[in-house]
């Protein structure tokens, strides 16, 4: 998705998707230094989903990496991670609003 | 012959290495992160080179094992006060290293006379890690079991030292225990000095 939207895209020096916004989703992205993409799926007009990224990052440098029995590029089955994530989207529930 | 030695020089190292008093050695904090990384890297040299899991478990506790040993020379170093009539005796009082190490003393278990337990919420290297199911019930802590082997192994109580989860009611992660089960000349000496 990040190739197709660089091609299209009207302006030179595009690195890519950051905010899709349609009409009962908004898809937002965020990309790390090392190329590594988080992806999140809304309903439309969330706020805070930036910060909601970043946070994320935190997490998968810290439960991720940091896993002996993780290999990289394989999908992501750490307990750990999702426990933490879980606790995460509900503690921001409130802030971000439904 | 020259009398300073110059900037850049391998003198000029060895000296600044040498600055480096005892004293501010106590006080030097690594960083969490770096500990966890290396900690992680040595669970995957490991990996590589086992069969199965208990040899994996095997390896990581003689890890500790080692670090353990020379642990227990630094505290002895470090420790002032104590005197050496406490190290003779198991029961009474508690083992100074232990408390040295975990400000906890040993908790007796139930089943069985020679068994004593440290149990902990989380160990520090076990943050991080979350263990495949198909591991079974492997446990990094291993090496902190090497760690305490080692550590009463030095001191004259050799015992069989492993890492277990217990299941926590309401907690979604299991507490970890390190299971002391000391050798029979231990048994039999703690009962010719009491």
């Amino acid at each position: 998705m990040h190739a197709i939207s660089q091609q299209l895209s009207p302006t030179l020096g595009c690195y890519g998707i950051e905010l899709l916004e349609a009409d009962t989703f908004d898809l937002r992205c965020f990309q790390a230094l090392t190329g590594t993409k988080f992806f999140v799926v809304a309903e439309p007009g969330t706020q805070g989903l930036d910060s909601l990224l970043k946070n994320v990052y935190g997490l998968y440098v810290d439960y991720v990496l940091k896993n002996p029995f993780y290999e990289v590029e394989m999908p992501i089955r750490c307990e750990l991670f999702d426990l933490s994530l879980t606790q995460l989207i509900r503690k921001d529930k409130g802030v971000i609003g439904r | 012959m020259a009398d300073a030695p110059k900037k850049g020089t391998l003198r000029a190292a060895y000296r600044r290495a040498a600055d480096i008093k005892p004293r501010d050695a106590r006080t030097w904090q690594v960083s969490l992160n770096a500990f966890a990384f290396l900690f992680s890297e040595m669970v995957q040299y490991n990996q590589t080179r086992v069969d199965n899991i208990a040899e994996l478990e095997h390896r990581l506790e003689h890890a500790g094992y080692g670090v353990g040993l020379r642990m227990l020379e630094l505290l002895c170093h470090r420790e002032k006060k104590r005197s050496k009539a406490s190290w003779n005796s198991l029961i009474c009082p508690q083992h100074p290293m232990e408390i040295a190490l975990w400000k906890d003393s040993l908790e007796k278990g139930t089943e069985n006379e020679d068994e004593y337990m440290i149990s902990e919420k989380e160990l520090l290297v076990n943050r991080f890690i979350s263990v495949p199911k198909d591991m079974g019930a492997f446990n990094c802590g291993a090496y902190v079991a090497g760690i305490v082997k080692g550590v009463l192994d030095g001191s004259g109580f050799p015992a069989r030292v492993t890492a277990h989860f217990v299941p926590v009611e309401g907690q979604p992660r299991p507490r970890t225990t390190i299971l002391i089960k000391f050798s029979e000349e231990v048994l039999q000496r703690e009962a010719r000095l009491s």
